[in-house]
């Protein structure tokens, strides 16, 4: 079966005052039926401007796109704006970080999901009420109908993303990107929010692109991750491997990292030195290698490639390092 | 804890009123942001204070600041009675308390080197007269937080945010402080650069001796630097203990549920079962429930919650919890990661 | 909503009160021509000019003037008499207020049309040659003088003195009742005078807060959901850009009501503002104190207007 959406070779820049920014350089993913991907980096590591770009979103004539992203074998890059409209909001639909920002303030929730309905299905106003009131019961909102008439900011932060849930769960979409979906919210409604979010994965058996910085929340809803770093995805593997048998050193570097709640005060924190680089000037080679502590001459040079880590099908990294090399403590 | 505590809450208050009217105002009500909060804090501890948004802990960073003149209770400082001090005998306070921000890029002056805002305060406090001391002073500063000293003359938009919290740590430590309160000091910043600042914090209170109170909602991150915690819920404290404790015997049920809700970097640890979700938000500050304020939101919760408001009482681990019917070992244990 | 109406409408009759003394304690205190020596006509004997001044009052202390200025004010709406020509007060501000409501409204549609439609043009293609063109002109437009962009009209289009004598001129303003065709080619060139300064400040707001807007997260919402271009722009984009127009536009027209002088003046143009600057030039307190009156009436309620409207615009503010 082929995936239902197959990145290839994506590419996107800026031209800016300051130079062209290289925000993605070259990246491959797939996304399979109702599987969810998880696409973990840093601020600037051009994990949210891929999916914009495949969205469509990004388009403008200071921007440079290349490569292929087909969904269901049509390249959603070469389509037309009017192709993408169609498409946005109902096959690709997308929630976004900052539920009451994402909001229109001035529009009730209701007219804001009738909106949404309406686009792309030819019903009437009462019926797309009807279904709006349905979504909301359905991400768990009591007395839906009543809270049509409501606006964004009488709502909490957590009942807003629930409804910026409906409204991209309104036309059944195939694929759902959802954008750093609980980083704004508190630690209690972000659990709330991710088990709102797997349940109904589960129910309508949506595709998933979720995109965080948060480990923690991608091992927890995702299938495959991958790790990105300036512009490029240097880890990909199962959730599981990736965890138990992290090869990237910004991955493992990331993992040393964090403080673990399931873990002792004892066990120290080993930081990844330095900054993320520059998108404008880029370091040569593998972009990671100046924070690298087992970088070595080659890394400077070559670009290391996305390859098949030995034993494992689908477990790939880019990294010049020997296997051997790269799980020996620095 | 050795000695006496460095500081000191007593029924701490901060009722923010909401009035409405402009030439004649009046009273209609308060935010109650912090509500009869007690708790000390001793020489060279690491206090955490945890909780969600509004549940008052940013708010108790800076009454103890003294940046807010509370509306009840007490902050003891080195046993001395700050509450309602005035400018002129809150100036030692001033010097021996620094507080570290959640921004970096608010919290500096953007028009200033860095140089001349890590200087400010021995200029503040007419400490290392001469502009050259003052140059040295600031130069070992920077070194001592991982900044280059050649960089003296730069601004603040010219370094990155974890560059930035450096200099507001710098600026904060300038003065070898007895009290560092650091508010959410890394939450703004990228992953891989939160490591760097939390182990810095840590290399400087040893170095320096510093009592930090560290506020926080990434429980992990509190756990990892902190000796004691206190958990706040809508300006109230619902538990208070040791920080080993708190995250491996929860006692109050908000306390085991904010731990069963952080999701753990790893795919083999569970959360099916382990996760009992939380019902609805927050409630407002303005408005909180009657009896204990967790009651509307809480698994255990009984006709008694709604009724009489807990005590915060010890419990057979040490812990002070506030809670009607806290958790036992088995209930705790159901909740935490495996 | 009735509470706070309520509330402001007593704010406003004090601001009233306050501006009618305000002005009243200006024009006595200042030294001014004296309205008893002008009315007197030339070489006046003493005796005339005291008769004069005791039949107007002004040989009573100021409060007592006053006082029997508001008493006749409120009781009978009455704003008194022309010193100049003994004409009552409301008479002449009433002949004169159609001329001014008609300048004002006709110039108001054109620029609100041209500078919202220039504005939107200009922000949905930033940084384009016509969107910098736009605002170049705009910024001329905010510049020029209304008297001089006036007299360049009139050099230029005028039936009698101008280079293609299109229009009529100055000193042609037809009331609307007397014969509307007349009405509405006297005011062309006034009205987009009036207009070009107003219009070109409002497409430079407009741009500014519709290209912020654009950038709004809600804005991308509106696009993930696969709404047109055009739907997102004048709906989604709109709606929150031109809210804080709507105060502006509220003062602006509240203003140019009780008067647009310069504009009224050049194309001798019988309204308020060539009213209150005749009364201003002869010391006529009873007209200057009308049409202050007028133009604070304008304004404050103008201001009320815009208040009451925003709590439609924009469902988060509330009053209480």
């Amino acid at each position: 079966m082929s995936p239902l959406l197959s990145v290839r070779d994506l590419k996107v820049s800026f031209d800016t005052e300051d130079g062209v920014v290289a925000a993605v350089s070259g990246v491959s993913y797939d996304v399979e039926a109702g599987k969810t991907l998880g696409i973990v980096g840093e601020s600037g590591s051009g994990k949210t401007v891929g999916t914009l770009t495949i969205m469509g979103l990004t388009r403008a004539v200071n921007t440079k796109i290349s490569g292929e992203a087909l969904f269901d074998g049509k390249d959603l890059l070469t389509s037309s704006e009017q192709q993408m409209r169609s498409i946005r909001g109902d096959e690709i639909a997308m929630i976004f970080q900052d539920p009451l920002s994402s909001l229109h303030p001035f529009f009730t929730i209701g007219a804001q999901l009738v909106e949404a309905i309406q686009v792309h299905r030819n019903v009437s106003k009462a019926a797309a009420r009807d279904r709006a009131a349905e979504l909301l019961g359905m991400v768990g909102l009591s007395d839906p109908r009543s809270r049509l008439s409501s606006y964004p900011h009488e709502f909490s932060g957590g009942m807003r993303q629930r409804v910026m849930i409906a409204m991209a769960l309104a036309n059944d979409p195939r694929l759902l990107i959802a954008d750093e979906p609980t980083t704004a919210l508190d630690v209690t409604v972000q659990a709330q929010i991710l088990e709102l979010i797997a349940d109904l994965q589960r129910q309508t058996g949506t595709a998933m692109i979720i995109i965080t910085h948060d480990l923690g929340v991608v091992a927890e809803v995702a299938d495959e991750i991958a790790v990105m770093y300036a512009g490029r995805i240097v880890e990909q593997a199962s959730a599981a491997d990736l965890f138990a048998n992290p090869q990237h050193p910004y991955t493992r570097g990331l993992l040393a990292s964090i403080p673990r709640l399931d873990r002792d005060r004892s066990i120290g924190l080993d930081p990844i030195a330095g900054r993320p680089p520059s998108m404008i000037s880029p370091p040569g080679g593998c972009a990671f290698h100046p924070r690298c502590p087992r970088a070595f001459d080659r890394c400077s040079e070559e670009l290391p490639q996305l390859e098949a880590v030995a034993g494992s099908s689908n477990h790939r990294v880019a990294c010049l390092l020997e296997p051997a090399e790269r799980s020996r403590k620095a | 804890m050795s000695g006496d505590p460095l500081v000191e809450v007593r029924d701490l208050e901060m009722h923010f009123p909401l009035t409405r009217g402009v030439v004649l105002q009046r009273q209609y009500g308060a935010v109650r942001a912090v509500d009869g909060v007690s708790f000390s804090v001793g020489r060279g501890e690491t206090f955490g204070l945890v909780g969600e948004s509004g549940c008052g802990k940013s708010t108790t960073g800076r009454l103890i600041m003294r940046l807010l003149e509370p509306t009840g209770g007490q902050v003891l400082f080195e046993g001395e009675d700050i509450t309602h001090s005035g400018r002129r005998e809150l100036a030692p306070l001033r010097r021996d308390a620094q507080m570290v921000f959640q921004d970096p890029y608010s919290s500096l002056n953007p028009r200033k080197t860095v140089g001349s805002i890590i200087a400010e305060p021995f200029i503040i406090h007419g400490l290392a007269s001469s502009a050259d001391e003052r140059r040295r002073e600031v130069r070992d500063l920077m070194d001592r937080v991982g900044l280059n000293p050649e960089h003296y003359n730069r601004y603040p938009h010219q370094f990155s945010g974890g560059q930035r919290q450096r200099i507001g740590v710098a600026r904060a430590i300038a003065l070898k402080p007895k009290l560092l309160v650091a508010d959410e000091p890394v939450s703004a910043l990228d992953v891989s650069i939160q490591a760097q600042i939390i182990n810095l914090l840590q290399d400087l209170q040893s170095e320096l001796g510093l009592t930090l109170i560290f506020i926080a909602h990434d429980l992990s991150v509190v756990r990892h630097m902190c000796d004691r915690i206190a958990v706040m819920y809508l300006g109230k404290i619902v538990e208070l203990t040791a920080s080993e404790i708190c995250f491996t015997e929860p006692r109050h049920p908000y306390t085991g549920a904010l731990l069963a809700s952080v999701p753990i970097p790893d795919p083999s640890i569970s959360s099916v079962g382990r996760r009992p979700v939380l019902k609805g938000d927050v409630p407002s500050p303005s408005a909180p429930p009657a009896g204990c304020r967790f009651h509307t939101r809480c698994p255990k919760a009984q006709a008694l919650c709604s009724q009489q408001e807990p005590p915060l009482a010890e419990q057979v681990n040490g812990s002070m919890v506030a809670c009607h019917f806290p958790l036992d070992q088995a209930e705790a244990t159901a909740l935490l990661p495996k | 909503m009735v509470r706070y109406i309520a509330r402001r409408l007593l704010w406003v009759v004090f601001l009233l009160l306050a501006v009618s003394f305000i002005t009243f304690i200006i024009f006595y205190l200042l030294p001014s021509a004296d309205p008893a020596a002008l009315r007197a006509g030339r070489q006046p004997s003493p005796s005339l000019v005291a008769s004069i001044r005791h039949q107007l009052g002004l040989d009573q202390p100021w409060y007592v003037q006053y006082g029997r200025y508001m008493k006749n004010l409120i009781l009978h709406f009455d704003f008194g008499y022309s010193y100049q020509n003994g004409t009552p007060v409301r008479q002449l501000i009433f002949s004169r207020l159609p001329a001014s409501i008609s300048l004002a409204a006709g110039a108001a549609f054109l620029w609100l049309v041209v500078g919202l439609g220039v504005g939107i043009i200009a922000a949905v293609r930033p940084r384009t040659k016509l969107d910098r063109a736009s605002m170049g002109l705009a910024l001329v437009g905010i510049s020029a003088p209304v008297y001089w962009l006036g007299l360049v009209a009139l050099y230029l289009f005028s039936s009698d003195i101008g280079v293609i004598p299109i229009l009529p001129g100055a000193n042609s303003y037809v009331p609307l009742s007397e014969n509307p065709f007349s009405w509405f080619t006297s005011l062309i060139m006034p009205w987009c005078v009036l207009a070009v300064s107003f219009a070109a400040f409002y497409s430079r707001l407009l741009r500014g807060n519709l290209t912020e807007v654009l950038d709004e997260d809600y804005i991308r919402t509106a696009r993930a959901k696969g709404l047109s271009e055009r739907r997102v722009v004048l709906r989604h984009g709109l709606r929150s850009a031109i809210t804080p127009i709507v105060t502006i536009f509220g003062l602006d027209l509240g203003i140019l009501l009780g008067g647009a002088i310069l504009t009224e003046t050049v194309f001798n143009i019988p309204g308020i503002g060539r009213l209150s600057y005749a009364s201003i030039v002869r010391s006529d307190l009873p007209v200057i104190q009308g049409t202050v009156l007028l133009g604070a009436f304008f304004i404050v309620f103008a201001n009320l207007f815009v208040d009451i409207i925003y709590a439609f615009l924009d469902p988060r503010v509330r009053y209480q």
